[in-house]
């Protein structure tokens, strides 16, 4: 799993691109945890496009992702979500909490 | 019990670089029932949560043995069985809850949710203490009456 970083005008764009398993998940939390420290982003934008495969532990990552925006009362998007990923998302039920969208730029 | 036509059998220790092993495995087996893209991706999926889920909870402090067996049956059905000889799960039915996890920040709790959700069948047998064995079974849609 890799994670590029993009800030711009407290805006933060994440692109991760790899296997979202457990074993990446341990870092990539850690990742986005440091990424949204360091900005303290308003907005924060997560481009899954990279993304190949991923089970529950991304619907830990974009949990745990809300909860440091909600704690800067910030907002989040997910983007370019790949069907295999898009259909764990769908079946966790994340869309209730977090906004998946298709098509995004910071 | 369905007559088995094929089946593998793996034994590995349960080090979080084997989750992406193991569900290759799984599906390049699966490959021979000529499944589609969703069907491989389903059951990557369902096995990677299966083999993270002994990870984390069978084996929480040390490395132990995870045995994955996967078996084509008459009809065209895979199986899959993970099977860990750690804790063992005292309560099978709130660990199968949505959203309910011992595992911490890391984990989301849906573990079970999407293993249910993307195979057609799941069995938990679990005893504190011995292990837990979860079963899974998906027929492959692509091959109804074909064999290999």
């Amino acid at each position: 799993m890799d994670i590029k970083m993009q800030t711009a005008d407290r805006n933060l764009l994440l692109e991760l691109s790899g296997e979202l398993d457990h074993h990446a998940a341990k870092n990539a939390i850690r990742e986005l945890e440091l990424a949204v420290d360091a900005a303290l982003p308003r907005r924060l934008l997560l481009d899954f496009g990279g993304v190949t495969f991923m089970d529950s532990s991304g619907i830990a990552l974009l949990l745990r992702a809300k909860r440091c925006m909600d704690a800067l009362d910030g907002s989040m998007q997910v983007c370019h979500v790949q069907p295999q990923a898009k259909r764990v998302m769908d079946a966790a039920g994340i869309g209730r909490l977090i906004h998946i969208k298709q098509e995004g730029t910071v | 019990m369905r007559k088995s036509v094929n089946y593998i059998r793996l034994e590995f220790p349960s080090r979080s670089s084997n989750e992406g092993f193991a569900r290759m495995a799984a599906a390049c087996f699966a490959s021979q029932m000529d499944p589609t893209l969703n069907e491989v991706e389903d059951i990557k999926t369902a096995v990677s949560e299966a083999v993270t889920n002994a990870i984390v909870h069978a084996y929480p402090d040390s490395i132990g043995k995870i045995s994955l067996k996967a078996k084509i049956c008459e009809g065209n059905i895979l199986e899959i069985s993970i099977k860990d000889t750690g804790k063992g799960i005292p309560n099978i039915d709130k660990a199968r809850q949505p959203m309910f996890t011992t595992g911490g920040e890391g984990r989301s709790g849906m573990g079970f949710t999407i293993m249910e959700s993307f195979m057609d069948a799941l069995t938990v047998h679990s005893t504190p203490g011995r292990g837990t064995t979860v079963t899974m079974r998906k027929k492959i849609a692509s091959r109804a009456n074909g064999q290999r």
